[in-house]
C-alpha cells in the first residue's frame, strides 16, 4: 500500500491489548485496509473483533502495538481520529426515550454541524436508511434492524471517511440484514468510504468484504480476498459422521487415505480435504462400507470461508462461537470495567 | 463558555430533560413519597411542639423542611441510574466519539436534576403552604426556597453522577439511596438540634450537613430572613457541588479511556 493510501485507510502493527488477569485479547495483530475497501474482519465470538475495534476508535489504550486511522496515530491524535471516522458498535447504542430524529439531533450537535445544516443532514441520512416515516417515533418502538439503521445513519452524520461496524447485522432478520449490506456497498462504492467490518456470520463476510481477515484467539490467522482464501483450501471435503459415536476412530482411518486430515464440525465425525476432488466420493462410500461402518451423515462441500477458519483453526466457526461465549462476556466486562 | 461547548451543554441538557419528563416513574415517587412522609409526620409528631423550645406551633411548617431533602435524594438516584443507563448500553461511547467536551456531558445531565429540582420544590411548597404551613419571609422567600432546594438537588445530584461513572451500574447506584436515607434521619429531621437530648444523636446531627441545609429551609418557613442560616445553607450545598463535580470529573476521566 502506498504511504498516501495509508494516510486514508487503517494501518496496524503489532497491536496488543491486555486486560487485567484477563486474557491477550488482542495479540500482536498487523492490519492494512486500503481506502475505499470493505474490510471484513471475522472470527467466532470473544476472539477480539470487538476490542480491535474499541482500540481502532480510539475508546480503548492498546497495551503495545500502534495503528494509525486516516492518517493519525490512535493514541497520540485520538481527536483527528474520531474526527475522521464513523462507528456503529456491537449493540446499538440507543436511548430509548428519544426519537430518531431526536437522537439525530443531539448527533448532528455533537459533531458541531452548522445550525442551518443539521435538520437537512439529519432529514437526508433518515430517508437514506428508510426512516423518514418513524423519525418522530420514540427509538424504544424501533425493530431491531429499525435500530441498526438509525446507528448506522447516526454514524455518517459527520461524512466520516471510514466507518467502523461493530456486528451490525447481529440478530437482523434477513430483510433487514440484505438492506443494511446494500448501503454499505453504496457508502464504499459511491462515497469512497473505508468500511471495517466485524461480523460472525460468514456469508456477510463473503458477501460485502473486498478482503477479510480471520481472527481467532487475539491473532489474525489468514487474511485475503474471500476467493483468495477459499482458493488456499481449494478442495472439497468430505465429513463423515457414524452412527455409533465410538466409530469415529474407524471413521477417521478410512479417510485417511483419501486426503489430509481437517477438523470436522461434528463432535463424532471425522473429515478430510479430498486430494483427488469431487469424483473421490464413490470410493469414500465403498471405503466406509467395506469396514462396516454404518453412516449417519455424509456431507460434501465445496470449500467455504467456514472451511478457512476450520482449516487454520482445527475448529468451525459456528461450533467456536458458541465454545467462547463465555470468553466473549468477560472481553466485553473486561472492556467495560 | 465557547460556542461549541454551549451548544453541546444545551442539546445534552435538553436530552436530559426530555428523558425525565418521559420517566414519570422518576418523577411521580419523588413527589408522592416526601408528601406522603409529610403527613404521616405533621400529623404523628405535631405534639413535639408543645417541647420547651420548639421553634414553632406548627409541626407542618417545621417538618415541611423534609421534603426539599427527600427529593434531593432521589436526583442522587435519577441523576445516577441514568448515566449508569448510558454506561450499560453503550451510548457513552457513542458520546465519547464526538467531540464531546467532559463538562458538557456532566452539566447537561444535571439539567434534568434541576428540572426535577424546580417541581419538586414547586409541589413541596404548594402542598405545604395549602395544608396550612407558614411562610415568614413571603414569596421572596418563597423564590429563595425553590433556589435553595434546586441547588441542593444539583449538588446531591452530582453524587449520583460519581456513583454512577464510578461503578458503572445502575443497580449500585440505587443501592445508595437506604444509606442516604440513613443520614437524613441522622440528622435534626424530627426535632431541632437542641432539643436532641441523646448525646451521640445530638452529636452526630450536629456534624451531619443535612441539619444545617433544613435549619436554613426552616429559617424561611419559620423567623423569615436570617442570613447566617440562609449563607450556611446556601454554602453546604456549593461544597457538596464543587467536591461532586471534582469527584465526577475524574471518574468521567478514568470512565472515558478515549486516547
Amino acid at each position: 500500500m502506498a504511504d498516501s493510501e495509508v494516510r486514508m485507510g487503517i494501518e496496524a502493527e503489532g497491536l496488543v491489548r491486555e486486560f487485567k488477569n484477563g486474557p491477550r485479547a488482542v495479540d500482536g495483530i498487523d492490519l492494512r485496509v486500503a481506502p475505499g475497501e470493505i474490510y471484513g474482519f471475522l472470527g467466532p465470538n470473544g476472539a477480539g473483533k470487538s476490542t480491535t475495534v474499541l482500540m481502532l476508535t480510539t475508546l480503548l489504550p492498546p497495551t503495545a502495538g500502534t495503528a494509525r486511522v486516516a492518517g493519525f496515530d490512535i493514541v497520540k491524535e485520538g481527536g483527528r481520529v474520531r474526527g475522521a471516522i464513523g462507528a456503529a458498535l456491537q449493540e446499538a447504542a440507543l436511548d430509548p426515550l428519544l426519537s430518531g430524529a431526536e437522537h439525530m439531533r443531539l448527533q448532528t450537535a455533537l459533531h458541531g454541524l452548522a445550525k442551518a445544516e443539521r435538520g437537512e443532514r439529519s432529514r437526508e441520512l433518515l430517508a437514506r436508511v428508510g426512516l423518514s416515516e418513524a423519525a418522530e417515533r420514540k427509538v424504544g418502538e424501533y425493530s431491531g434492524g429499525m435500530k441498526r439503521r438509525l446507528d448506522l445513519a447516526l454514524a455518517l452524520v459527520h461524512r466520516p471517511r471510514i466507518l467502523f461496524l461493530d456486528e451490525p447485522t447481529t440478530g437482523l432478520d434477513i430483510q433487514s440484514r440484505t438492506a443494511l449490506w446494500d448501503e454499505v456497498a453504496r457508502l464504499a462504492a459511491e462515497e469512497g468510504v473505508t468500511v471495517f467490518l466485524t461480523t460472525q456470520y460468514l456469508e456477510e463476510a463473503d458477501a460485502l468484504a473486498d478482503r477479510v481477515g480471520i481472527i481467532d484467539h487475539g491473532h489474525i490467522v489468514a487474511e485475503g480476498t474471500p476467493a483468495e482464501l477459499k482458493a488456499e483450501i481449494g478442495r472439497p471435503t468430505v465429513e463423515a459422521v457414524p452412527r455409533d459415536p465410538a466409530d469415529q476412530p474407524r471413521v477417521a482411518e478410512a479417510l485417511a487415505p483419501f486426503g489430509e486430515s481437517v477438523g470436522c464440525s461434528h463432535r463424532t465425525g471425522a473429515a478430510v480435504l479430498l486430494a483427488g476432488g469431487e469424483s473421490q466420493l464413490a470410493d469414500v462410500v465403498r471405503a466406509l462400507d467395506s469396514n462396516g461402518i454404518a453412516i449417519e451423515q455424509l456431507q460434501l462441500h465445496a470449500p467455504s470461508l467456514d472451511d478457512v477458519f476450520l482449516a487454520k483453526t482445527g475448529r468451525s466457526l459456528e461450533g467456536a462461537g458458541e465454545e467462547e461465549d463465555e470468553a466473549g462476556s468477560e472481553e466485553m466486562e473486561a472492556v467495560q470495567a | 463558555m465557547s460556542g461549541a461547548l454551549a451548544t453541546q451543554v444545551g442539546q445534552l441538557a435538553r436530552r436530559s430533560v426530555l428523558r425525565t419528563l418521559r420517566q414519570p416513574a422518576q418523577i411521580v415517587p419523588a413527589l408522592v413519597f416526601p408528601l406522603f412522609l409529610l403527613a404521616v409526620n405533621s400529623g404523628g409528631l405535631k405534639d413535639a411542639t408543645n417541647l420547651p423550645g420548639f421553634p414553632t406551633d406548627s409541626y407542618l411548617t417545621f417538618a415541611l423542611a423534609v421534603p426539599f431533602m427527600q427529593g434531593a435524594l432521589f436526583s442522587v438516584m435519577n441523576a445516577g441510574t441514568d448515566l449508569a443507563r448510558d454506561i450499560e448500553t453503550g451510548f457513552l461511547n457513542r458520546l465519547a466519539l464526538t467531540p464531546l467536551h467532559g463538562a458538557a456531558l456532566l452539566s447537561g445531565l444535571l439539567a434534568g436534576a434541576v428540572v426535577l429540582g424546580l417541581v419538586q420544590a414547586v409541589t413541596y411548597l404548594s402542598v405545604g403552604l395549602i395544608a396550612g404551613a407558614d411562610l415568614a419571609a413571603g414569596l421572596g422567600g418563597a423564590l429563595v426556597i425553590v433556589a435553595l432546594a434546586v441547588s441542593i438537588t444539583v449538588a446531591f445530584g452530582t453524587i449520583g453522577l460519581f456513583a454512577a461513572l464510578r461503578t458503572g451500574s445502575g443497580e449500585a447506584v440505587q443501592g445508595l439511596f437506604p444509606l442516604f436515607f440513613v443520614v437524613l434521619f441522622l440528622s435534626s429531621m424530627a426535632l431541632p438540634l437542641e432539643l436532641l437530648q441523646t448525646d451521640w444523636f445530638h452529636a452526630v446531627a450536629s456534624a451531619n450537613p443535612v441539619s444545617y441545609l433544613l435549619q436554613a429551609f426552616r429559617s424561611l418557613l419559620i423567623e423569615g430572613w436570617n442570613l447566617p442560616d440562609l449563607a450556611l445553607g446556601f454554602g453546604i450545598a456549593a461544597a457538596i457541588l464543587a467536591i461532586g463535580m471534582t469527584a465526577a470529573s475524574a471518574a468521567l476521566k478514568t470512565r472515558l479511556v478515549r486516547t
